[in-house]
């Protein structure tokens, strides 16, 4: 009797506040739930799959849908591959520049996904803003010239993802950086080394010996990352400027935008959002499956 | 040359004389290195330094065409609109209030249960445990985005919007799956011989908890903290959409991005809000950084 006595709080509250939700988000893509529902001066009705016909023949759904597998197929690799590379870095760099670096890299990691947005709108805003004086500065050869002056990175999909794709990466190659560092510190040294006495160079030390000794952390960074650049959502609602601009959607913005949005549509946008949650558990049974082959479990 | 022959070379000191040039490329090589380290870290620290640095400019400069990077004639004023609530009309200390409340708050409460049923997961064999493990990991992937529609309904149908309790409750459970994950980890850690001495010595269940768990268990407790509250001090989505529009009740991200969306131009009060929220989580961050942490972060997988 005495375990289940000491689960019985945290399987209440997230029973009650995640996995309870989650079943109403299954009931409530089958029925017609808005604003009179909501109030209760209406009876919620059970539509079948009318929400899920409506939301399959929404173009915005596909083009959210869209941007977040494009931006999420840039942000992970672009993540993964910068802090792989800082954290080489760091292994090969003195105590006290490590510490310098890694505490930066740090800063970056913990600055608050609001603060980093509205930051970095800052950052690139058409009047004032650094970036686009620093790019309008630049020679033609690099890409510069007067024609950036007053650039508006937010006014459509591409450059606001452009934006957003930098600021994730800014945040997330911390975590990565460290983790690849801890990683390396538990490799021998003599590897590595006598990899290079045979005449290895650094490239084929790196796909030869340590790729293969940090593969259980890449797999879990990697699935990670998947997840979360998949579902970012304080990134864009900010730097996309709230809801106004329906063509710079992603699929956990459209899906919050459809139910909160006026007129509320509550049941339209749980069948979104069921087969958002779809999504991302296809992924997480890979990194479940990942966390029971290192027996995460025993 | 073997390995052992380029130990022994490098342990006794003597320097071959082939290897006296190489000695000059390898201190090139680690100048070089240094270098892009230093670039590494002027890139990454450029945003943050650029946020304060506006903060302290007055409108003259930051609005000026050729920006300069430090403030020429630094000024308080920004920071003072902040305080004083000059926008908003309520002054910065009402939201940092509400969000140390809810943080503090929720940060007790996901240690205190998590510890419960780390002891229980780490200590015990019983059925369905590998279930109640599976099921945090799966837990920890549901999207707040897409949980937020049916707890906005629930949460009305309870009474509990516009309410910094629930956004307690929220942040409490929503913070569990990982603070367990990370907890059983250390409880585990803990012989149980040590325990079992005591209880031999006459200690009671209570006594051993005290005494032995707690102690032992003690930077575990830190770090699932340092987690809950780095959760609970950011998050966006539940506060944004629970509290609705009594900006008396915001915590401050939503403080920070309502203060954005009304003064969309004043960007030197904007920056000087954001630094009045963002500095202290990171100030909190590097006091309690170590390499341990960032395992353990790593290990509970932190939400983005």
């Amino acid at each position: 009797m005495g375990p289940y006595l000491l689960l019985i709080p945290s399987l209440a509250l997230i029973g009650a506040l995640i996995i309870w939700p989650a079943v109403q988000i299954g009931t409530l893509s089958f029925q017609n739930y808005g604003l009179a529902q909501l109030a209760g001066t209406e009876p919620a009705q059970w539509t079948g799959f009318s929400n899920y016909s409506q939301i399959l023949h929404d173009p915005e759904f596909w083009l959210s849908l869209r941007l977040s597998v494009v931006s999420a197929a840039i942000m992970v690799p672009l993540t993964l591959l910068v802090g792989t590379l800082v954290g080489l870095l760091l292994a090969r760099l003195g105590r006290r520049m490590a510490t310098f670096v890694s505490s930066v890299a740090v800063l970056a990691w913990a600055t608050p996904a609001v603060s980093a947005s509205v930051i970095w709108v800052w950052l690139a805003t058409p009047d004032g803003g650094v970036v686009d004086w620093l790019l309008s500065k630049l020679p033609h050869w690099l890409g510069g010239g007067p024609q950036w002056a007053g650039f508006s990175w937010t006014n459509a999909a591409l450059p606001a993802y452009t934006l957003i794709i930098l600021l994730v990466v800014w945040t997330g190659f911390p975590l990565i950086a460290v983790s690849v560092l801890a990683g390396l510190r538990t490799i021998p040294a003599e590897l590595p080394e006598s990899a290079r006495v045979d005449g290895a160079n650094g490239w084929q030390i790196f796909w030869g010996v340590t790729y293969p000794l940090l593969r259980p952390i890449f797999q879990v960074l990697f699935l990670l990352s998947v997840i979360w650049d998949f579902g970012v959502f304080t990134q864009v609602y900010i730097i996309i400027g709230e809801l106004g601009q329906r063509d710079e959607y992603n699929l956990g913005i459209y899906v919050y935008a459809t139910a909160f949005q006026l007129p509320p549509a509550y049941g339209l946008a749980s069948a979104a959002a069921f087969i958002f949650m779809i999504i991302l558990l296809v992924i997480t049974v890979g990194y479940v499956r990942a966390a029971v082959k290192e027996g995460a479990l025993t | 040359m073997s390995i052992s022959a380029a130990r022994a070379a490098r342990a006794s000191g003597r320097v071959p004389a082939r290897s006296r040039r190489r000695s000059w490329t390898r201190r090139a090589r680690r100048a070089g290195l240094n270098l892009l380290g230093l670039l590494v870290a002027l890139i990454t620290l450029f945003p943050i330094f650029w946020m304060v640095s506006t903060a302290f400019k007055p409108a003259t400069e930051w609005y000026s065409l050729t920006p300069h990077p430090l403030p020429s004639h630094p000024t308080l004023a920004n920071f003072r609109a902040v305080i004083d609530g000059s926008v908003i009309g309520l002054p910065y200390w009402n939201f940092l209030k509400n969000s140390l409340f809810v943080t503090l708050v929720s940060v007790l409460a996901s240690s205190l249960i998590a510890l419960l049923a780390a002891i229980a997961v780490a200590r015990f064999r019983f059925r369905l445990r590998t279930t109640y493990l599976i099921m945090l990991l799966v837990v920890q992937m549901l999207p707040q985005q897409v949980l937020v529609i049916a707890l906005f309904i629930d949460y009305r149908s309870w009474n509990l919007l516009d309410s910094l309790v629930g956004l307690i409750l929220a942040y409490t459970a929503f913070a569990l799956p990982v603070t367990i994950w990370m907890l059983r980890n250390f409880v585990a850690a803990v012989p149980r011989e040590l325990e079992e001495a005591a209880a031999l010595d006459g200690a009671g269940p209570l006594q051993v908890f005290w005494r032995i768990l707690l102690p032992l268990v003690a930077p575990g407790l830190v770090a699932t903290s340092v987690f809950a509250f780095i959760f609970a001090y950011n998050e966006f989505i539940f506060a944004l959409t629970f509290l609705g529009t009594d900006t008396a009740k915001f915590t401050l991200p939503i403080y920070v991005q309502y203060f954005y969306g009304r003064n969309g131009a004043d960007w030197g009060a904007i920056m000087a809000a954001s630094t009045l929220f963002t500095i202290p989580v990171m100030v909190f961050f590097l006091l309690v950084q170590r390499r341990r942490l960032a395992a353990g972060l790593l290990a509970g997988a932190v939400k983005g």
